[in-house]
């Protein structure tokens, strides 16, 4: 029995109004990615994680302990609940993940800066100042919180002297090419993915990789933005052979993680029947969202081995 | 008997771009849709257009199970907004049942 629809999203909106992100974590934690990188602050081109990739440990987390909730007698105080969380962040004495989660998902977004910086990109980083998108929250149709925060990123940026934002995760660059501008008046950002970036660079592979690997195009880079093309000349140029599902490019099947939050079960379906699709192509699988790549590693558990694009990428780009 | 209410759908829109209305209940939303979602969206759209709020309210579920994949709405012969549609529906719910 999942948790009431309502008070979680409640709590989550609650929380990209008073906190800034719908899940609050560590400062620690959004900016352990940069550490040794040695990149300026702001300036006229960043990279942005949005947080993507660093919630996901405390996301993992979370959804098991609303399991445990959901199952216990608590359940029925979620109403309560919500109103203690608008004075204590309840969600961080929920979510401890463990060193080895961390690092998994640090890894990412320091692939990204290291491709970046080896394809001669000059390019700041906002630290602290990186925020969460709020996706989640313009997915739930918390629209009035949404503007709020949107408002709030956008004045962030411009405070750093951000004219064009790098993005990583397909969510956080939709949000920022194409849903801010219709939530904010004069919006004057460029924004691209980094997988754009370097495509249009013609990098030269430092080594080839060689095998099949089944690709998972995530639904909103295929269907909202459009992001087809670039990823699978960046790993075809590598020597890798990328098997096709039966539901691939705009026809794409989605992991099932937009649902995670509010019915993790019908979530896992989703994740099973995608993994049954790309088994059937190939032993190995490539990602390019931090909510299909925990997805779809989960629902596989162990049956077969998903990889995040830029694992890819960084092993044959790099010096 | 189910009761009318013709400003409804007034409430739920969100922008231009809610278009319910364009459905022509063909079904390859229903027939593609990888959750296997059987109301959402012809069903629930049909009801926001004819004012039927309380059947609205009924698929609480139905409405927050939608992925957004956009996948319907990649091959809807009749262009409708379905996940703009669904986003809006989920603000109705958020403010009407759930007070946000």
């Amino acid at each position: 029995m999942p948790l009431p629809t309502g008070d979680t999203i409640g709590i989550l909106a609650d929380n990209l109004r008073l906190r800034r992100s719908v899940l609050p974590i560590p400062t620690e934690s959004a900016i352990r990615w940069t550490r040794g990188l040695d990149l300026p602050r702001g300036g006229e081109r960043v990279l942005y994680t949005g947080l993507m990739y660093q919630l996901i440990p405390y996301i993992e987390e979370l959804v098991k302990a609303e399991s445990r909730l959901a199952e216990s007698w608590l359940s029925g105080f979620t109403g309560i609940g919500r109103q203690v969380n608008k004075l204590v962040n309840v969600s961080g004495f929920m979510a401890h993940p463990t060193r080895e989660q961390l690092e998994t998902y640090d890894r990412i977004p320091r692939n990204v800066a290291l491709l970046l910086k080896r394809a001669g990109v000059e390019f700041g980083a906002l630290y602290e100042d990186d925020l969460y998108s709020g996706a989640l929250a313009y997915d739930l149709g918390a629209d009035e919180t949404l503007r709020e925060h949107a408002q709030k990123v956008y004045t962030t940026l411009k405070k750093h002297g951000v004219k064009e934002v790098v993005t990583i995760d397909p969510h956080t660059t939709n949000m920022l090419r194409s849903v801010y501008p219709t939530l904010i008046d004069g919006y004057d950002l460029a924004v691209r993915n980094y997988l754009e970036v370097l495509s249009e660079l013609e990098m030269v592979p430092s080594r080839q990789l060689e095998g099949d690997v089944a690709i998972h195009d995530s639904c909103v880079f295929a269907r909202y933005e459009g992001v087809l093309r670039e990823p699978r000349q960046l790993l075809e140029g590598l020597g890798l052979t990328l098997q096709e599902p039966l539901h691939a490019g705009t026809m794409t099947w989605c992991c099932g993680g937009p649902v995670e939050s509010l019915f993790p079960e019908k979530a896992a379906e989703q994740a099973e029947r995608r993994v049954t699709e790309l088994q059937a192509v190939a032993e190995r699988g490539v990602t390019m969202c931090p909510l299909c790549y925990v997805n779809l590693q989960k629902a596989a558990n162990g049956r077969m081995r998903f990889d995040d694009i830029s694992d890819y990428l960084i092993r044959g780009y790099e010096p | 008997m189910a009761v009318a209410r013709p400003t409804f759908i007034d409430e739920v829109r969100q922008s231009e771009q809610f278009n319910a209305a364009a459905c022509m209940n063909c079904g390859v939303c229903t027939a593609i849709c990888p959750m296997g979602l059987e109301h959402l969206p012809r069903e629930i759209f049909r009801y926001v257009v004819l004012g039927m709020e309380e059947e609205v309210l009924k698929e609480q579920e139905t409405v927050f199970s939608c992925l957004l994949c956009k996948l319907c709405e990649e091959n809807c012969p009749a262009g409708v907004h379905i996940t703009e549609n669904v986003r809006s529906l989920r603000h109705y719910f958020d403010r009407k049942a759930f007070r946000i």
